[in-house]
C-alpha cells in the first residue's frame, strides 16, 4: 500500500495543457513544411529527385503532405533554402487538395461541415481500423489515451464496437485483404458518420503506393472528412486535428 | 558430414562459394543440422535466370548456408522437423512449390503466387477475405468456437483468432493472418535506391530500428561500405531506446489486462517519454529517418547527449519504482504465474526467439551470439528465469529494461563523434554482383533478419525479410492450449507480436 502511495506522489500530475498552451517539442521534430518561393529552380528539381516519396511539385514549388513522410531530405539538401520543417504540429486538413502546400494552410476549424461540431462537439466516439498500418500510427493514436494527452477530458474516446461509434479512424495503406473488413466496419457505424484518415499510407498509399496490394489513398474507397498527415503523425497532430475539426 | 558452409553474419559471400547441392542431400543435411539443435534463420525460394532455387540459412553457434534447385514438388521437411513448418508454407504460397506430406499446408498471407502457377491451397483470390477457409475443427457435444477479428476491439492491427473451446477452456487456438499484406518483399526488390531505406523502416513501425539496421548492414556488406565507430554507438542507443519504449509499453499493458490500472497508466506515459527520446535523436518518435547505409543521418551533438542523459536520469528512478510496484504486487503475480506456459521443448520445436524464447529457456540473444554495431563491446547477460509463463515473459522484459537503461547510460557517458550520411543511395548503387548477405539483429521482439541476393549486374535479385513474429505466433497458439479463454488478452500481450512484420 505504501508503495502504491509513494508511486502516486512521485508520478504527480502529468496532463498537458493543450490546447491552451502548446507543449514544447524537441528541436529536431519536423512539423509543417514551409517553402521559400524564391528558391532556385535547379535546387527545387534536385530536391524533387532526392525525395524518396516523390512528394515535391516542382512547377508550383509545393510539397504534398499526403505523400511526404517528413524525413527532411529536401530541407537538408537545400540547407533550408527551399524547405524548412517547422516545429508546428497543427497540419491537418479537411480537403485533400490542401495537403499540397507551400506552408500556408487554411484554418482547419473553419471547415465546410460545421454541423459536425454541433453533433459531436461534446461527445465523440471513435472506432479505429488498422488497414495494413505498420503500428506506428496505431501506437501514436493509442498514446492519446495516456495521462499526458488524456483524450477523454475532451469527451473523445476510442470504442470497441462500430455500432457505438460516430467516426472511424483509419490507418495504413488499406491492403487488398483488409478492404472488405474496413468497408463492413464503416457500414456498421450509424449515420451521420465521419471518416478520418491518419498517416501518409492512408492518405496516399505512402511508401507502399507502388504496390498492387494496397489502395492509393483512403479517399479512393470512402469519403474522407479529415486528413491527418505524418509518418506517423505526432500525437499532438492527431489531437489538434480532432479538436479543431470537432470542437467549437 | 555437412556440406553447408559457415557464412559470416553481416558479411558478404560470393554466391558461387555457397554449395549448390542435389536436392536430396540438401534436404538430408538441413534436417540433420536442425534435428541436432540448429535453428532455421531463413529458408526461401528465388528465381534465377528462369529457374527456381532454394536457399537455407541455418543457425548453430554460427550461420550455415547451402542451396539447391527447387523441384515443383518435394517431400516436405516439416514432418521430420517442425521448425521448417511455416517456411515451407511461405515458399508454397510465394512460388507455388508444393511440399508433399506437409502436415498443415495452409496459406500464410493469402495472395497469389508470383509465378502464376496453380494455387497450392486452391484459393480463389477474387474472394478477398483471408479468413475464407475451413478452420481446424474440434468436434463434440460441448465444443464451441469463438471467432475474433480481423478488426479487434482495441487500437491494434488486424488478424483473425479462432478458438476451439470446451467451456472456458481453450483446446486449440488457430491464428490466421495475412490481412496486413502489403507486398513488401516485391517492393524491396524493385525499389529505387532512395526508397529502399524508407520501405525497410516501414516493415514494422515499432521495429523501425531493428529492420532499418538489417537493411543498412546488408547494403553495407554488399557495397563494402565502412561505418564509423560513432554511428555504431548511435545505432546501438537507438535500438536500445526502441527496446525500452516497447518493453515498458508491454509491461504497462500487461498491468491493464490484470486490472492494475495505476502502473498501466504510469508506464503508458513513460513509454511516450522514451519514444520522445528517439524524437530527440532524429526528429521521429519511432526512429524513422535515423539509420541509413553507411551510418546515421543525425549526429549525437553534445547538447543532445546532455539532454538525453538528463532525461534518462530523471526517468530511471520512476521506471524502477513502477517496476517494483508491479512485481511486488501479489495480485499481479497470482495472475502472471503459471498462466500460458510454453515448455522449453515446445519452444525449441517452434523455434521461438527473443523474450518469448528466453522466457521458455532458449538463451539465444543475437546481441550476444552475433553481435553487430557496438554490441561486441557490451556484455549481454543470459536470462536464467525460464518458467515459460506470462510471468517469465514479463520478467525477461523487467531484466531487459534495466539492462537497456544501463547500456544507454554507459554509451552516452562520453562524446560520440560521427560523420552523418544522407540517403545512403550511393552505396545502394554499387552493390557487389552475384553476392549474398545475411544480417541479424536482436530487435525488441527477437531476431530480425534480412537476406539479400544480388544478380550478376549487382541488382537485388531477392530480398527476404524475417520478423521475429514469424517464429513466435505459433508460440502464442501453444501458450493458449488448456488455458482459460479469458486469459487470452493477457497471453497475447505477453507476446505482443507484429501483424505487419509477419504479413509483410
Amino acid at each position: 500500500m505504501l508503495t502504491i502511495l509513494k508511486n502516486r506522489f512521485e508520478q504527480g500530475y502529468r496532463t498537458c495543457n493543450y490546447p491552451k498552451e502548446k507543449p514544447a517539442v524537441f528541436s529536431r521534430y519536423r512539423g509543417k513544411p514551409v517553402i521559400r518561393k524564391t528558391a532556385d529552380q535547379d535546387m527545387v528539381s534536385a530536391c524533387a529527385d532526392a525525395c524518396p516519396q516523390d512528394a515535391i511539385d516542382v512547377d508550383n514549388k509545393k510539397i504534398d503532405m499526403g505523400r511526404c513522410i517528413f524525413c527532411g531530405t529536401c530541407e537538408r539538401l537545400s540547407k533550408g533554402e527551399f524547405v524548412t520543417f517547422t516545429g508546428d504540429f497543427e497540419i491537418s486538413t479537411a480537403k485533400k487538395e490542401d495537403l499540397l502546400t507551400d506552408g500556408d494552410l487554411p484554418s482547419l476549424a473553419q471547415h465546410a461541415k460545421q454541423h459536425f461540431k454541433k453533433l459531436f462537439g461534446r461527445s465523440l466516439q471513435l472506432r479505429q481500423v488498422s488497414a495494413a498500418g505498420c503500428n506506428a500510427c496505431e501506437a501514436d493514436l493509442n498514446v492519446l489515451a495516456t495521462p499526458f494527452f488524456d483524450l477523454a477530458r475532451f469527451g473523445i474516446n476510442f470504442v470497441a464496437s462500430p455500432r457505438h461509434a460516430d467516426a472511424i479512424v483509419v490507418t495504413g495503406p488499406v491492403s487488398r485483404n483488409m478492404k472488405t473488413a474496413l468497408l463492413q466496419t464503416y457500414e456498421a457505424v450509424p449515420e451521420p458518420r465521419v471518416v478520418i484518415a491518419v498517416g501518409s499510407c492512408t492518405l496516399t498509399g505512402g511508401p507502399f503506393s507502388h504496390s498492387a496490394e494496397v489502395a492509393k489513398g483512403l479517399d479512393t474507397i470512402l469519403p474522407v472528412d479529415l486528413f491527418i498527415p505524418g509518418c506517423p503523425p505526432h500525437p499532438l497532430t492527431n489531437l489538434h486535428g480532432l479538436l479543431a475539426f470537432f470542437k467549437a | 558430414m555437412t556440406q553447408f558452409i559457415p557464412i559470416p553474419s553481416g558479411g558478404r559471400v560470393q554466391r558461387a562459394d555457397i554449395p549448390h547441392l542435389p536436392f536430396d542431400s540438401f534436404r538430408t543435411q538441413a534436417l540433420e543440422i536442425v534435428k541436432n539443435g540448429g535453428k532455421v534463420v531463413h529458408f526461401f525460394a528465388y528465381e534465377d535466370q528462369g529457374s527456381m532455387k532454394l536457399m537455407a540459412v541455418l543457425r548453430t553457434d554460427r550461420l550455415l548456408a547451402a542451396g539447391c534447385d527447387a523441384p515443383d514438388t518435394y517431400p516436405c521437411l516439416t514432418k521430420a522437423c517442425e521448425p521448417f513448418h511455416l517456411f515451407e508454407r511461405e515458399i508454397a504460397e510465394q512460388y507455388g512449390i508444393r511440399p508433399e506430406g506437409h502436415p498443415w499446408l495452409k496459406m500464410v498471407r493469402y495472395h497469389e503466387n508470383i509465378r502464376k502457377k496453380p494455387d497450392v491451397f486452391n484459393n480463389d483470390y477474387t474472394h478477398d477475405i483471408p479468413g475464407n477457409y475451413d478452420y481446424y475443427q474440434v468436434k463434440g457435444d460441448e465444443i464451441h468456437e469463438v471467432a475474433v477479428g480481423p478488426v479487434h476491439a482495441g487500437v491494434i492491427e488486424p488478424g483473425h483468432f479462432r478458438f476451439n473451446c470446451i467451456g472456458e477452456r481453450v483446446l486449440h487456438l488457430e491464428i490466421q493472418l495475412g490481412y496486413q499484406h502489403r507486398g513488401v518483399e516485391a517492393l524491396l526488390q524493385t525499389a529505387k535506391p532512395k526508397q529502399l531505406p524508407i520501405l525497410a523502416e516501414n516493415i514494422a513501425g515499432d521495429t523501425t530500428i531493428g529492420h532499418g539496421l538489417c537493411m543498412a548492414q546488408a547494403v553495407e556488406a554488399l557495397a563494402s561500405v565502412q561505418v564509423d565507430a560513432g554511428a555504431k554507438i548511435i545505432r546501438t542507443i537507438a535500438l536500445e531506446l526502441e527496446r525500452l519504449a516497447n518493453h515498458i509499453g508491454d509491461l504497462g499493458a500487461l498491468c491493464m489486462d490484470v486490472a492494475f490500472l495505476a502502473p498501466a497508466n504510469y508506464f503508458g506515459r513513460i513509454r511516450g517519454d522514451f519514444l520522445n527520446l528517439s524524437l530527440l535523436l532524429c526528429g521521429n518518435r519511432f526512429g524513422k529517418g535515423l539509420v541509413r547505409p553507411g551510418g546515421v543521418r543525425f549526429s549525437l551533438d553534445d547538447d543532445i547527449r546532455k539532454t538525453l542523459d538528463e532525461r534518462i536520469k530523471e526517468l530511471k528512478p520512476q521506471v524502477e519504482h513502477v517496476l517494483e510496484l508491479i512485481f511486488s504486487a501479489s495480485t499481479v503475480r497470482a495472475r502472471f504465474e503459471g498462466c500460458g506456459s510454453v515448455r522449453a521443448e515446445d519452444a525449441d520445436h517452434l523455434g521461438l526467439v527473443g523474450p518469448a524464447g528466453r522466457a521458455s529457456g532458449l538463451a539465444y540473444d543475437a546481441r550476444r551470439c552475433f553481435a553487430t554495431e557496438h554490441y561486441p563491446h557490451l556484455l549481454i547477460p543470459e536470462n536464467a528465469k525460464a518458467t515459460g509463463d506470462v510471468y517469465a515473459r514479463a520478467r525477461v522484459r523487467y531484466d531487459e529494461v534495466h539492462q537497456s537503461i544501463e547500456i544507454i547510460q554507459f554509451l552516452i557517458g562520453k562524446s560520440v563523434d560521427t560523420q552523418p550520411v544522407e540517403g545512403g543511395t550511393q552505396a545502394l548503387q554499387a552493390l557487389a554482383p552475384s553476392s549474398f548477405a545475411v544480417t541479424l539483429n536482436e530487435g525488441w521482439r527477437g531476431e530480425v533478419s534480412h537476406a539479400v541476393l544480388t544478380d550478376d549486374a549487382g541488382n537485388i535479385l531477392r530480398y527476404k525479410v524475417k520478423d521475429p513474429s514469424f517464429h513466435n505466433w505459433n508460440g502464442l497458439a501453444m501458450a493458449l492450449r488448456d488455458t482459460g479463454i479469458s486469459d487470452f488478452p493477457l497471453n497475447n500481450k505477453s507476446f505482443n507480436l507484429s501483424y505487419c512484420g509477419f504479413d509483410l
